[in-house]
């Protein structure tokens, strides 16, 4: 199994994810933001970090590399495709995923481990945890405010799409408590909280419990 | 060579913590008539001969706004 891991210029978390993905048991195969190659691949993880400084709006820039003209059509034929953080905000602004992320309430940086809800256990990177259960992940960043038009939420929440909810308090004031959400076929999901962060003991993680969403791809695509 | 003016401002109905942060900042520094402020984005763009209007809005629609979030407006400083 070939997961592919996105390096745009100021992406921070390729490593990490790169190394988890490998942790998991599946080769980690480098993605360039200036190559039209997907290489193969049979997943997709776009890291977190500051793509091209923040510029504009998180994700904006990026959004347009030519890895993204690769991975738009791909990842709308069904190719999982994982965002965390400045993941996450590729996905919004490349419409991927509906609604956006901005300024945290409050203005502050949050960087904290933060209790997370799995609220649907369903989608293809999820499907190794079970719904309502909590588990432990490191947050990092300055704009995670999820917000979207009062129908998108409506539907979201119908639909089963709000994937993650921050739980012990909302670190930025994400509408509904939202902390990651997913496209209406689960093969697409973004969260502003870090599993690559917390697969491995020896780097201080808080819990494990990131190794969940590697476990959860790597069986959807042995039995695909 | 034509001047366009777009100004990008997140929707009312988003919250701009960063227009709060001022608006509190500044009776602090004396200016107590101030009510409310919204922070936004002005972007000025020359043009190589007249400017098209229609491009201009995809331009914004495309890069400037996250219309998810934002509205913009343009106005020509031919």
């Amino acid at each position: 199994m070939r997961v592919g891991v996105v390096t745009f210029p100021g992406t921070l978390d390729d490593q990490d994810a790169a190394r988890a993905v490998r942790l998991a048991g599946a080769e980690a195969v480098p993605l360039w933001h200036a190559d039209h190659d997907l290489r193969g691949v049979d997943a997709v993880f776009l890291p977190g970090g500051f793509s091209y400084g923040d510029y504009l709006r998180c994700g904006a820039i990026s959004r347009f590399a030519p890895i993204m003209d690769e991975l738009i059509p791909a990842a709308r034929d069904g190719l999982p495709v994982l965002g965390t953080c400045n993941g996450f905000q590729i996905l919004c602004e490349a419409h991927l995923l509906p609604g956006a992320l901005t300024r945290n309430e409050g203005l502050h940086y949050v960087c904290r481990d933060q209790r997370v809800r799995v609220e649907n256990a369903g989608t293809a990177w999820t499907s190794a945890f079970t719904k309502g259960q909590e588990i432990l992940l490191p947050i990092k960043h300055g704009e995670g405010r999820y917000v979207a038009a009062p129908e998108v939420l409506h539907e979201l929440e119908g639909s089963g799409r709000v994937v993650f909810r921050y739980a012990g308090g909302n670190p930025n004031g994400s509408m509904n408590d939202i902390a990651g959400i997913a496209n209406a076929a689960g093969t697409i999901v973004g969260l502003m909280p870090h599993p690559e962060h917390a697969v491995e003991e020896l780097t201080g993680a808080p819990s494990l419990d990131g190794r969940g969403f590697f476990a959860s791809i790597l069986a959807k695509l042995v039995t695909a | 060579m034509a001047r366009v003016i777009v100004d990008v401002m997140l929707k009312p109905e988003i919250l701009d913590p960063q227009g709060q942060a001022i608006a509190r900042a500044l009776p602090r520094l004396g200016f107590s008539r101030v009510a409310d402020v919204r922070q936004g984005k002005r972007f000025e763009i020359e043009i190589d001969g007249p400017a098209d209007e229609a491009e201009i809005t995809k331009m914004a629609e495309t890069l400037l706004a996250n219309t998810v979030i934002e509205d913009f407006t343009i106005r020509l400083e031919q």
